[in-house]
């Protein structure tokens, strides 16, 4: 009797023990994950969370981004094109020119019809000399590399943007939904 | 460092980050697991880039070496 005792707590332990390893394995095999909050839609603030988002994914991370406000621009089909950088208000403007360093162009004319349209002109020019993709581009490599792109609903509602607008793969989610996908994440970014 | 000899060479020169990790991701899993891969960039951040590419992924960084500001990588697919 003692031995049939020993023998089925033997038998009951051993189970346990292999079913809690394979829980701690299949937690240890679950890829790090990185949440991202994409708030500003211009076109310099678009590039943080898609240079983030598609690096970690190349890390082997799980990558979701909630595109939020004017964040959300960079998931609609048309305005992801045309996303500008703004002269007006930003001290960063007109940059220094190398050749002119004597030049000081006042921010205030950043305020001129056509200077946002300039200064954004000058930034593709930027980007393009350092080969880096464009935005579309960034975010094609995105989709590949299955990084989750959350739309808030909030925003959609408030800016009267339809799923239909938004580029194929975004999904509509509140903030309750992104949060427990957050909660999941060893990393969490607010851009 | 002479005597390794890559399976398959990858030019990065001239783009910076994030395309190096972003393609050295991409062509890892044309090669098979045990085979080495050569990475060339001029990217200036790409050796902490590689460090913390290859402990993330698990892939072994075998060698690497910096001359006339190109940056040449040796990495070997474990899985």
């Amino acid at each position: 009797m003692d031995t049939d005792v020993k023998q089925y707590i033997d038998q009951k332990v051993n189970e346990e023990v292999a079913r809690r390893f394979r829980e701690l394995g299949e937690a240890s095999s679950k890829p790090t994950r990185m949440a991202l909050v994409a708030s500003k839609g211009t076109l310099d603030m678009a590039y943080p969370p898609l240079i983030l988002a598609t690096t970690a994914a190349s890390l082997g991370w799980e990558v979701g981004i909630f595109f939020t406000f004017y964040g959300l621009d960079i998931l609609h089909k048309d305005r992801i094109h045309t996303l500008k950088v703004g002269p007006v208000g930003n001290p960063a403007m007109p940059p220094p020119i190398r050749a002119l360093p004597f030049l000081k162009v006042p921010n205030i004319l950043g305020v001129l019809p056509g200077m946002t349209a300039v200064a954004s002109q000058m930034m593709k020019g930027w980007i393009a000399r350092a080969k880096l993709p464009t935005i579309p581009e960034l975010m094609d490599i995105a989709k590949a590399c299955d990084v989750s792109l959350f739309a808030c609903a909030t925003t959609m509602g408030l800016m009267g943007i339809s799923q239909a607008e938004l580029i194929d793969g975004a999904k509509c989610a509140g903030a309750a939904a992104f949060l427990d996908y957050a909660a999941g994440a060893k990393v969490s970014l607010f851009i | 460092m002479e005597s390794l000899k890559s399976d398959l060479v990858l030019d990065c020169k001239g783009v910076l980050c994030p395309m190096p990790v972003i393609r050295i991701s991409q062509a890892i899993k044309t090669i098979g697991v045990g085979q080495i891969l050569e990475m060339q960039t001029t990217d200036p951040g790409s050796r902490p880039d590689m460090e913390a590419w290859t402990k993330q992924t698990g892939h072994e960084l075998l060698a690497s070496r910096e001359a006339s500001g190109v940056y040449t990588f040796y990495v070997r697919r474990t899985k």
